[in-house]
């Protein structure tokens, strides 16, 4: 069948690898072509070696939205994963209307992060009024809060869903065996139900920490960055590098940063997915 | 075990405790939804959290704003297209090159499944800028014809996961079809595509999701005065309106939320089951 199916390949592979060439293939090519070189459109770009990249670190704006960043996807990744493990651990033990309460906690993930952003924004600028505080366009804390909030009120409900499947596969006769060994509900939970979920903690954690550091919609709604580029994370940042300043040499610097930013998303996703991978244990 | 649950069963105590979250977990929706019913004026920074009242209640007149001169019908027909052709586009070619990058072993197909399996994790801001020019260059700038900038930015989590659900359908099933006479046309329309439905299922919701919310990549491609998604629409309402009309923008808001909470409501089992499939193969 193999080789009937070969030449098949113009209708079976060429479309999707066209696209897909188009899609993803030319622009990252390009992309990095361009990281090097000072252009406005792809047309007009003129070689300049690294000076784009020495430009790009040089920025005080990207230094800073990267501790941003890294701030932010701390504290998110953490509260999202610890709430998400509790929230599922108490929803697979039978209380009454846990389908509901899982529907609701799913919810927010279906709606897009500029509306969400825009909810949190009224919401929190409501609040942000009744303490008397300055609004979120003044107020660099309440910003950055907010997009904890935002984000955990987001995720949680995904990550439940796949803390949920992966404690629903721990077999019963394991929970059995350590009830008779004498373990008290928190040896088992921390010595059994723990190691037995570490796939899907890989995954939650893989998911929470790339989506924090490409967080971009939500920023843009929730903040936009205000006040004065202090709540920027890094997508925003070189958003704005982009589109938001005007000259001739900032697209260059934006592109370099993009390329920097792209690396450290790898290296991240690279460097956790191998620190979990070795906690879990063989099933 | 048994016994232990028993005495250990948890009461009403934490049902009332989640039922306490879940009605804080949907405040924010409900607050909009009380708000779009409000007077222009009495939208305010403070007044968020107040009841509409008999003085401040406007009905459904910022719906009909909404939909009448904000434009929200023209952006709900262009998101629906752009994603029913998008994920249609995705689901039937993305399956097919799956399903010839599993069975077909060459050095062609590990490339487009390592390159498809990278293409997942690269931000999007790596290549918006080129990806947008791209897009203008070839023309493929139009609700008409964006899906195929989406079939190649959503090829990756789509072959990706049809390739590794592939891999578990035993190839006897093709290879007797084969023999019975069947082209690789058939067998793939005949055999693979039934057994596939409920990986298509998984696919769909995760794709769905995505393009239906996709922000950047429409605002980028597409010209903002002629054509805006739904979610554009939203974020054009604040930059361009010059002072901020709450209550259509409310409306709005409440009018995009709601076609996705009934299909969540009417499909729920999919949609938890495609998430979770999505996350064990990723």
């Amino acid at each position: 069948m193999e080789k009937s199916l070969k030449k098949y390949f113009p209708l079976f592979v060429l479309p999707t690898f066209a696209a897909f060439v188009i899609g993803f293939i030319i622009p990252f090519g390009e992309g990095l072509y361009l990281s090097f070189c000072r252009f406005t459109t792809v047309d007009n770009a003129a070689w300049v070696g690294l000076s784009n990249y020495v430009r790009a670190f040089s920025d005080a704006s990207f230094a800073y939205s990267f501790r941003f960043t890294v701030a932010f996807a701390a504290v998110s990744t953490l509260s999202i994963n610890v709430l998400a493990f509790f929230i599922a651990l108490a929803l697979t033990r039978n209380i009454r209307g846990t389908n509901t309460f899982r529907t609701v906690f799913f919810m927010p993930n279906l709606i897009g992060g500029i509306v969400l952003g825009y909810i949190w924004q009224i919401l929190i600028n409501g609040l942000l009024s009744h303490l008397a505080q300055p609004l979120l366009a003044l107020n660099t804390t309440a910003g950055y809060w907010g997009l904890i909030l935002l984000m955990c009120w987001q995720q949680v409900g995904y990550m439940m869903i796949i803390y949920i499947a992966g404690l629903q596969n721990v077999p019963p006769e394991l929970l059995e065996a350590a009830a008779i060994d004498g373990a008290s509900p928190r040896q088992v939970l921390w010595r059994v139900k723990l190691p037995m979920v570490m796939p899907s903690v890989t995954i939650c954690l893989f998911l929470t920490i790339t989506n924090s550091f490409k967080l971009f919609d939500q920023n843009l709604a929730l903040t936009g960055g205000d006040p004065n580029h202090a709540t920027e994370m890094l997508a925003l940042n070189i958003y704005n590098t982009f589109y938001a300043r005007s000259g001739p040499q900032w697209k260059g610097i934006g592109q370099a940063k993009a390329v920097v930013f792209f690396i450290l998303v790898v290296a991240i996703a690279l460097i956790q997915l191998r620190a979990t991978r070795s906690k879990e244990v063989q099933q | 075990m048994k016994q232990r649950s028993a005495v250990r069963a948890p009461g009403l105590g934490w049902t009332i405790f989640f039922s306490v979250v879940s009605a804080l977990y949907m405040y924010p929706i409900i607050m909009v939804l009380l708000n779009s019913f409000k007077e222009e004026n009495a939208i305010t920074t403070e007044g968020a959290f107040q009841l509409p009242t008999a003085a401040t209640w406007a009905g459904l007149s910022n719906y009909v704003d909404a939909i009448a001169s904000k434009g929200f019908l023209q952006s709900l027909g262009y998101s629906l297209f752009i994603t029913v052709s998008s994920v249609a586009l995705i689901l039937l070619c993305c399956s097919m090159c799956a399903w010839y990058i599993t069975r077909v072993h060459s050095l062609l197909s590990r490339l487009i499944y390592l390159l498809c399996v990278f293409s997942m994790v690269v931000p999007f801001q790596m290549v918006m800028f080129t990806l947008s020019q791209t897009a203008d260059r070839l023309h493929l700038n139009t609700p008409w014809n964006i899906c195929i900038i989406y079939l190649g930015f959503g090829a990756g989590l789509a072959v990706f996961m049809f390739s590794g659900f592939m891999k578990s359908i035993p190839l006897e099933i093709e290879e007797a079809a084969t023999i019975d006479g069947c082209n690789p046309l058939q067998v793939y329309f005949h055999v693979v595509f039934p057994i596939l439905r409920p990986t298509m299922i998984s696919v769909g919701v995760l794709e769905t999701m995505w393009v239906w919310n996709d922000y950047l990549l429409p605002t980028l491609v597409l010209n903002i005065k002629a054509y805006k998604t739904i979610p554009m629409l939203i974020q054009y309402f604040r930059g361009s309106f010059g002072r901020v009309e709450m209550g259509p923008m409310m409306a709005c808001i409440m009018l995009t939320i709601l076609p996705i909470v009934i299909v969540y409501l009417l499909c729920q089992r999919h949609i938890i089951k495609g998430v979770v499939a999505g996350a064990v193969k990723g």
